[in-house]
């Protein structure tokens, strides 16, 4: 799978979709494989504050659970509602399968993720 | 991982074919084994509703021979091999003195004075050390540990005997649950069991390792208009859990005795003596303070392996295992957890990565075949 052009991404496996203060977030290809059968997404409520790397929330392959790191800093102003119960589009689609929605504290911060070349060198390696 | 763990991986005879098929590999119990084909939940249903191929060649073998065999493994074993006939196994627990899990496995008695135990790949050389002091101790029985003789494959699900029956000459109607039987399968000399870890109806192969691949290759080729599929140690994991069968390392050890992981059908009560026998008696005289229950999360999120169950806010217990099901489609695990609260119906609140989630009781297994 191709890793698109127009989004971000973080080592931890994480992509960025960027729209004026406001950031999708979701978790790449590579990080679906290595997890499995995603049955479960646990975020935050809308209306908190997250802060750049910290652990905001999970998810569960059948065989395990990975933490949620916030690549930026900012307020959770929606989560993707559809995946309480249909958490395997994490799997089918990454990259269309956006988790929360976060309002930048600092749009500028974007500029220290990886683009879509870098991560795949990454990932590569 | 560093590379040097790598390279001390032990691989089995389909190593090669693992890779070639595209499984996900992974170090599991000293060995580089396929955790996944084509997905845990894929492979889950496979099993359920068809049938999947395992391999499971990592498990150990080891035999016990000779005049005093019977004795040798009456001694270590919980369970009552006198009342095995040639052809048939069971499961049992090799025990500490103090009548917790040195291991479980599968006892085969292949003729009137020889055994052969199927035990756990982590713990395949403690096993065999003990039981070797242990037959010492009866005497007149060789120990000896056959694991790289054997490949085990695995055919499990409702479609099993269709998939397999082509491939051999050996009737597998007349092969009882439990009960195994020598022929072919794809021109190998092979033992067919009964048995598996799955909860389905299905068949352990043991085969030659050089003649591994082309078993496995029949099974795959018989199986395909049936849309059988290989299967993972994932799978495993998630079907032996739905069928409550208990994993070493997670439910039971060196410090769960067979009582309190609620294993008291493998305890041959009328044998005289074994291993553990004085300290289970004991144990069964006073009343347990514990015990293996299974649960279903009531809230959102799944428990996992040594989550703290909670009462009043107090640790009471631990979770051993725990997963999403993909055929029961719940969050179910099992756990210790003081009597009073092991009755099935109570509710118990398990502290998932720090969060509180109330859980329920319920009878075992969560998952049993249609008969």
């Amino acid at each position: 799978m191709a890793y698109p052009a127009d989004l971000k991404y973080t080592k931890d496996h994480e992509w960025i979709r960027i729209s004026g203060e406001v950031a999708e977030i979701g978790i790449t290809d590579f990080a679906q494989r290595q997890l499995g059968d995603v049955v479960y997404v646990d975020l935050p409520d809308p209306g908190r504050t997250i802060t750049a790397g910290e652990s905001f929330g999970s998810i569960e392959s059948v065989k395990a659970v990975s933490e949620l790191f916030a690549p930026l800093g900012g307020e959770v102003v929606e989560v993707n509602a559809y995946l309480k119960d249909h958490p395997e589009v994490v799997n089918a689609k990454p990259h269309d399968t956006w988790m929360v929605k976060v309002r930048l504290s600092d749009p500028n911060a974007a500029a220290s993720l990886l683009d879509s070349v870098r991560y795949e060198a990454l990932i590569s390696a | 991982m560093t590379d040097t763990a790598t390279v001390n991986l032990r691989t089995t005879p389909l190593h090669a074919r693992h890779r070639a098929s595209g499984a996900r590999m992974v170090p599991y119990a000293g060995w580089e084994m396929p955790v996944e084909y084509s997905g845990i939940t894929n492979e889950h249903l496979a099993v359920r509703t068809r049938a999947g191929v395992f391999d499971v060649s990592h498990m150990g073998e080891i035999e016990v021979a000779g005049k005093g065999a019977l004795e040798a493994v009456q001694r270590i074993s919980s369970n009552d091999a006198a009342v095995l006939k040639v052809g048939q196994a069971h499961y049992a627990g090799l025990l500490t003195p103090e009548g917790t899990f040195i291991d479980d496995m599968l006892v085969y008695r292949m003729a009137p004075s020889h055994f052969m135990l199927v035990v756990n790949a982590a713990n395949t050389a403690k096993d065999f050390a003990w039981i070797s002091e242990q037959a010492k101790v009866t005497g007149d029985a060789a120990v000896v540990d056959s694991s790289s003789r054997y490949a085990l494959i695995a055919i499990q699900g409702p479609a099993a005997r269709e998939v397999l029956q082509p491939l051999t000459g050996v009737d597998l109607s007349e092969i009882r649950y439990y009960w195994f039987s020598y022929g072919e399968v794809a021109s190998a000399r092979v033992t067919i069991s009964r048995t598996g870890y799955t909860g389905e109806d299905g068949y352990e192969i043991f085969v030659p390792p050089n003649m591994a691949d082309r078993v496995w290759q029949a099974l795959i080729e018989s199986g395909r208009s049936a849309d059988v599929i290989p299967c993972g140690l994932g799978a495993r994991d998630t079907l032996r859990l739905e069928a409550a069968m208990r994993l070493y390392g997670s439910d039971i050890d060196e410090s769960t005795t067979v009582l309190e992981a609620d294993l008291g059908w493998t305890i041959g009560w009328k044998k005289p003596d074994f291993i553990g026998r004085d300290r289970l008696v004991e144990q069964k005289e006073k009343g347990l303070s514990r015990k293996l229950v299974g649960f279903e999360t009531l809230d959102r999120g799944i428990a996992r392996h040594g989550h703290a169950v909670l009462n009043d806010g107090v640790r009471v217990g631990t979770v051993t295992s725990g997963t999403q099901t993909p055929f029961l489609k719940k969050a179910i695990g099992m756990a210790y957890v003081p009597i009073a609260l092991a009755s099935p119906g109570t509710e118990i609140d398990i502290d998932i990565r720090g969060r509180i989630s109330k859980a329920r009781v319920v009878p075992l297994p969560f998952y049993k075949r249609p008969q």
